[in-house]
């Protein structure tokens, strides 16, 4: 890291920089390969998304279908409902396969919205500076103080149980804390050394945006988005759970957990089946969270 | 110090202002209202009750009526409940959620503080990595996993404690707290535990504790009296987001306990479209919460010295 900064003074380095510059995420990938519980969790996760998408297309029965003489069918081979039946007689195999697709779709497409908000606010806000500045921020303490998950209540009230809504509604939730990250990262890059040896070496504006500030804006923004997702899960699920997320037939990991905490007195595994799935989920998806800002966050070197 | 407390209330108003704001806008445009039954009324009962809510005027002049009522500690009427003000069933199920919640807080910190310093000063070995283990057991699990977990295991398997709610007719008693409890408490331990863990191995390491093991005072000595007491630091300023994140599980910790308490209320409140009840419910909660962040800031400045108001 101290060559990249030295070397940097001179302006005819300044290419060979910019490539060096990406053995430091060279560097990362090493570390992050490096991490046991990370490496274990890619690969489980990569065949839970795989058995998400090929799942519903392959498996014998459709989360919809209702068979009325096998209602709560004990988890068994016969037929192939290895999870069981739930209350209606539905294979509870393909709803929690079904469930995890939505639980996964909503942590990417939420965690999207709330990284494409909060970058661009707290880009803006700590680019502009001054008094744009001190507003935009004032604005993030406020909604900060809100109960936010009152309001998301309220919007699925409002607008009804769609699901598109469930992303917007989410990641609205959570761009705070980038928009935070963002900001802080930008002005402390804006202001550093390398950033006026390559202003006064007569680099452009739009270079240096993409040179420097947002190769060195990435690290944290990817930490902080590898950490979102399996909390907008938890949204999703949260408001699942309640009954204010998606609408039958389509279902969710939450709504399954919710029928299952219901029925759970005569049919445990309808409990289990889609706990344990979200319960695995989230787990692989904090361990990479860990792995990947342990490669990244400079402090943790 | 007082002049500080005076601008952070007054800061606090326009914030509440803008949540009942758009509390109140963004619930009138939900489609439905309160009134919609599923046999219809008569067109003129119906006028009558909107007139008499005063539904039938502007949106405006309602939203400053409200905002009028609300200076003087005026929730209004409750619109499902024919019989009771929003501040009954606020002052019904607050104490339920305010019992588990504020229990929930303080097992939280007991049991995570001792735990991450047990971490911290056993780091890297067989104790740490098992209250980090733990912890990151208890950020995974969502409370709406534990909760019916739990409740299978020492309700319906082990036959421990009670599963179902605390009807109000026998009272709080103490076995039908600990589920909810231990549920909303358990992801709260955890983080409470790592942050505990990390702000006590840095204070373990700086130069002040140094001094005080070579001036000769014993381990628990410098433990207690110099290390606790910087090392809890962190600890105070979570507890304004602590309180943000039992609201939310309040919510669903009643749902899977049966409880009547507030969180419940607000759910079927805002499904039915009972406007006030929704809005006193949040009003509540956003004033809590401001306040609790205060709290926890004075607290924090009588605790930390370098901390001076400006």
């Amino acid at each position: 890291m101290n060559t990249t900064i030295g070397s940097e003074q001179n302006a005819e380095v300044l290419d060979k920089v910019a490539i060096e510059g990406r053995s430091l995420w060279d560097d990362a990938m090493a570390r992050l390969f490096r991490n046991k519980a990370a490496v274990g969790s890619m690969i489980v996760l990569g065949l839970l998304v795989l058995i998400a998408v090929v799942g519903p297309f392959v498996w014998p029965h459709s989360h919809e279908t209702i068979y009325r003489d096998r209602v709560w069918i004990q988890p068994t081979l016969e037929n192939l409902h290895i999870f069981g039946t739930d209350a209606q007689g539905r294979d509870l195999f393909a709803r929690t396969l079904v469930g995890l697709g939505v639980s996964l779709m909503v942590g990417v497409v939420a965690s999207l919205v709330s990284l494409i908000i909060g970058v661009f606010w707290g880009a803006t806000a700590g680019f502009i500076g001054g008094r744009v500045d001190l507003v935009m921020m004032r604005i993030v303490d406020v909604l900060y103080s809100l109960p936010f998950i009152f309001f998301v209540i309220i919007l699925m009230v409002v607008f009804g149980r769609n699901i598109v809504l469930i992303f917007v509604a989410i990641g609205a939730v959570e761009w705070l804390t980038m928009a935070r990250i963002v900001r802080g990262q930008t002005i402390a890059i804006k202001n550093m050394e390398f950033v006026e040896a390559a202003e006064a070496a007569g680099v452009s504006q739009l270079s240096i945006i993409r040179r420097h500030i947002i190769p060195n804006v990435l690290g944290p923004v990817i930490v902080y988005v590898t950490l979102t997702i399996p909390v907008v899960i938890l949204a999703e699920s949260f408001l699942s759970f309640l009954g204010l997320g998606v609408q039958e037939p389509l279902t969710s990991l939450g709504r399954l957990i919710a029928y299952g905490a219901a029925d759970m007195q005569i049919a445990t595994w309808t409990l289990i089946a889609p706990a344990a799935t979200m319960m695995l989920t989230l787990f692989c998806f904090n361990f990479i969270g860990d792995g990947v800002r342990d490669a990244i966050d400079p402090k943790d070197r | 110090m007082l002049g500080y407390i005076a601008r952070r209330i007054l800061i606090a108003i326009p914030t509440l202002l803008v949540i009942i704001t758009v509390a109140f806008f963004m619930m009138r445009a939900a489609p439905g209202g309160p009134f919609d039954l599923e046999r219809p009324m008569p067109e003129e009962v119906r006028q009558n009750i909107l007139e008499h809510f005063g539904f039938d005027r502007p949106l405006h002049e309602q939203y400053f009526a409200y905002l009028g009522d609300l200076t003087q500690a005026d929730l209004g009427p409750s619109l499902r409940f024919r019989d009771k003000t929003v501040s009954d069933i606020i002052s019904e199920g607050f104490p339920v959620s305010a019992t588990i919640g504020g229990l929930s807080i303080l097992l939280s910190l007991f049991v995570g503080s001792i735990m991450g310093s047990i971490a911290a000063l056993r780091q890297n070995k067989a104790a740490d990595f098992a209250v980090m283990g733990f912890a990151m057991g208890g950020i995974t699990i969502p409370p709406f996993v534990m909760g019916p977990i739990l409740a299978l295991v020492f309700g319906i398997g082990l036959g421990w404690l009670p599963v179902g709610g605390l009807d109000p007719r026998f009272g709080m008693t103490p076995e039908r707290l600990v589920l909810p409890v231990v549920t909303l408490a358990l992801p709260q331990i955890a983080i409470v535990s790592r942050l505990m863990r990390a702000s006590m191995i840095e204070v373990l390491r700086s130069n002040y504790i140094r001094t005080a093991r070579a001036k000769g005072l014993s381990g628990p000595a410098v433990l207690f009296r110099h290390a606790l007491r910087a090392a809890i630091l962190p600890l105070i300023s979570y507890i304004g987001p602590a309180s943000a994140a039992l609201v939310t599980g309040s919510i669903v910790i009643e749902q899977v306990f049966q409880l009547p308490g507030i969180g419940r209320q607000f759910v079927m409140a805002a499904l039915q479209r009972d406007y006030t009840v929704v809005m006193g419910v949040v009003i509540l909660y956003a004033s809590l919460i401001i306040l609790l962040n205060l709290l926890a800031d004075l607290v924090y400045a009588a605790l930390n010295p370098r901390v001076k108001f400006e």
